[in-house]
């Protein structure tokens, strides 16, 4: 366990990646206004050098920096994911930058920073590392809310972020605290031998266990601490809002995961009821609030909220099948959330704010294509087959029957059935409709090209789900 | 030698300050305020502990969460006064475009 400069490859890609946000900001300096495109093609390929650095890494399995950072198939799985939603993110950002007149280098810049920030906290061996990789996530994050600074919503959406934000940071570090004086080290390995070890006895454990609760809780936007959510969503800039809403929320998941099932394994007893009980809350007010919302952002915030739910249900199961379902959800979650960003990001042109579920009145009449994308994620959200967000879902659930939790699985299934309803609504009014007036889509080479990589991915795995599957199962978290 | 606990309760003590201050305190800068405060119960926890238990990760905690409220407090003042230009307020209260 000694340094050596070697040990610098394991964190290879997180380097190349810092590097070039930084370089990004040196860049802007020297492209003109109108060509700020090129940033963005820039960080996608820094994205792609950094992702073939992972992938080269794959099959290495090491814990370097004393422990500090942990290198295994389950970190690379979630590595990838975040480079996936990075990487689509910035190709629907560029047309709707402009259309802002909001397009500035920095926004490419903050993107991979925030993407660094989630592979630290993916790969974190220690407690220190997952503090540091959800506080670079998150400071990138509270600007990014904030870059349509003109705008009041969206300089609201960042202060309200930045506030509750640091608040559940600070939860978080207080529960790290006791949780440090009782087991004496911050290193998840070590703390879960300690654990496995010495059950609970100690009533400081249960307090500091509360406090990581509810930390990760704000972070995963799971009800009682999802206030924030559908704030933040509606006021950031909608690529931002598509961002936010899959990468981080994957991260903070496998992180959660990790911590609870590696440090905390040994106590799981006493923290699955609490989970149990913040997984309903959360599935029911996600799914009912969803309902009478007429803003498709503020909609979709709900709806993330509702997802987190679901999957959390991966957290409780836990072992083999609940970490392989939850993996498998969030990359589903991931791809076909941003897709349906993407539709929205679309509607964004000229006076045409597009956020509101009325603004996709009759679109399937004047632009078929473009409807037939939002139904087949709008379908997938809700779970309904050939797409993936069902096979997703029916991991998730097969997950809990079998570890004897039916009635958490029936909970889930209702509301899903709840939740078809306010998906099927934007549906409705994309077909049964007409339209008022013409749709002028801000289609753009970059935004096509992630839409149909959304679009193809979510029906391929929706029928042939096999190669994510095994890429999971392949990937699943190993606790000693 | 002070006994460990009297750092616990004063950390403890912060702590409730700085969450009573976040939720109960209408201007931004003083809830920014509250938030350092719970930071710092924090490192008062990670530093008594870490005397107590004679091992030097509670310290090295502690100098990277002062590294990284540093940070948060630079972009946080950023933003409230970016907030600041568009409202001309800091009240909490004004600041409801949306609600639910």
């Amino acid at each position: 366990m000694n340094f050596s400069w070697i040990q610098l490859v394991a964190i290879a890609p997180e380097i190349v990646l810092t590097i070039g946000a930084c370089a990004l900001l040196l860049f802007d300096l020297v492209i003109p206004r109108d060509q700020k495109d090129k940033l963005g093609y820039f960080a996608v390929g820094i994205l792609i050098v950094a992702c073939y650095g992972s992938w080269k890494l794959a099959n290495v399995e090491a814990d370097v920096f004393f422990g500090m950072f942990t290198l295994d198939p389950y970190a690379t799985y979630f590595k990838m994911l975040v480079y996936l939603a990075g990487a689509l993110t910035i190709l629907l950002s560029m047309t709707y930058l402009e259309i802002e007149k909001i397009h500035l280098g920095e926004y490419y810049g903050f993107v991979l920073l925030s993407t660094a920030g989630m592979m630290v906290m993916v790969s974190a061996g220690d407690l220190i590392m997952v503090y540091l990789g959800l506080e670079l996530l998150s400071i990138s994050l509270y600007t990014m809310a904030g870059f349509k600074r003109s705008e009041s919503r969206s300089i609201e959406a960042s202060a309200k972020y930045l506030i509750l934000g640091s608040f559940s940071s600070a939860i978080l570090l207080y529960g790290i605290s006791i949780l440090y004086g009782i087991a004496g080290t911050t290193n998840l390995k070590a703390l879960g031998t300690f654990f496995a070890a010495n059950p609970l006895d100690n009533p400081g454990l249960l307090v500091s266990m509360g406090f990581l609760v509810v930390g990760f809780g704000f972070k995963v936007a799971a009800v009682p601490f999802h206030m924030w959510t559908p704030d933040v969503y509606e006021g950031s800039p909608t690529p931002v809002t598509a961002f936010m809403s899959v990468a981080p929320k994957a991260a903070s998941f496998a992180v959660f995961l990790r911590v609870f099932a590696e440090a905390l394994g040994g106590l799981k007893p006493h923290w699955q009821p609490i989970l149990v009980t913040v997984a309903v809350a959360t599935m029911i007010l996600g799914n009912v609030v969803a309902i009478v919302q007429t803003n498709i952002k503020r909609m979709l915030a709900y709806s993330s909220i509702a997802h987190a739910g679901y999957a959390l249900i991966g957290i409780i199961v836990g072992g083999g099948l609940g970490t392989m379902s939850l993996m498998l959800y969030l990359m589903i979650y991931a791809l076909m959330n941003l897709g349906a960003f993407g539709v929205v990001i679309l509607l964004r042109k000229g006076g045409m704010r597009g956020e509101e579920i009325s603004d996709f009145t009759g679109l399937a009449k004047k632009n078929p294509v473009a409807a037939v994308i939002m139904l087949i994620f709008m379908f997938s959200l809700a779970g309904i087959p050939p797409t993936a967000g069902f096979v997703a879902k029916f991991y998730l659930f097969m997950g809990a029957v079998e570890a004897g939790m039916v009635w958490l699985a029936v909970v889930g299934v209702l509301l899903s059935a709840v939740s078809a309803y306010y998906y099927l609504r934007v549906v409705m009014v994309m077909y049964m409709r007409e339209p008022s007036g013409d749709f002028d889509l801000a289609t753009s080479p970059a935004t096509s090209l992630a839409l149909v990589i959304t679009t193809i991915a979510v029906l391929f795995l929706g029928l042939y789900p096999a190669p994510l599957i095994d890429a999971t199962k392949a990937a699943i978290l190993q606790i000693p | 030698m002070v006994p460990l606990s009297y750092y616990l309760t004063l950390g403890a003590v912060l702590f409730g300050i700085g969450i009573v201050g976040v939720l109960i305190r209408k201007n931004i800068i003083i809830i920014l305020l509250s938030i350092e405060l719970m930071l710092n119960a924090a490192n008062i926890n990670f530093v008594a502990f870490s005397h107590y238990l004679q091992d030097v990760t509670g310290q090295v905690f502690v100098f990277f969460v002062m590294t990284v409220a540093a940070a948060e407090v630079a972009v946080g003042l950023a933003i409230i006064i970016a907030l600041y230009r568009n409202r001309s307020t800091i009240n909490v209260e004004d600041i409801s475009l949306m609600k639910w």
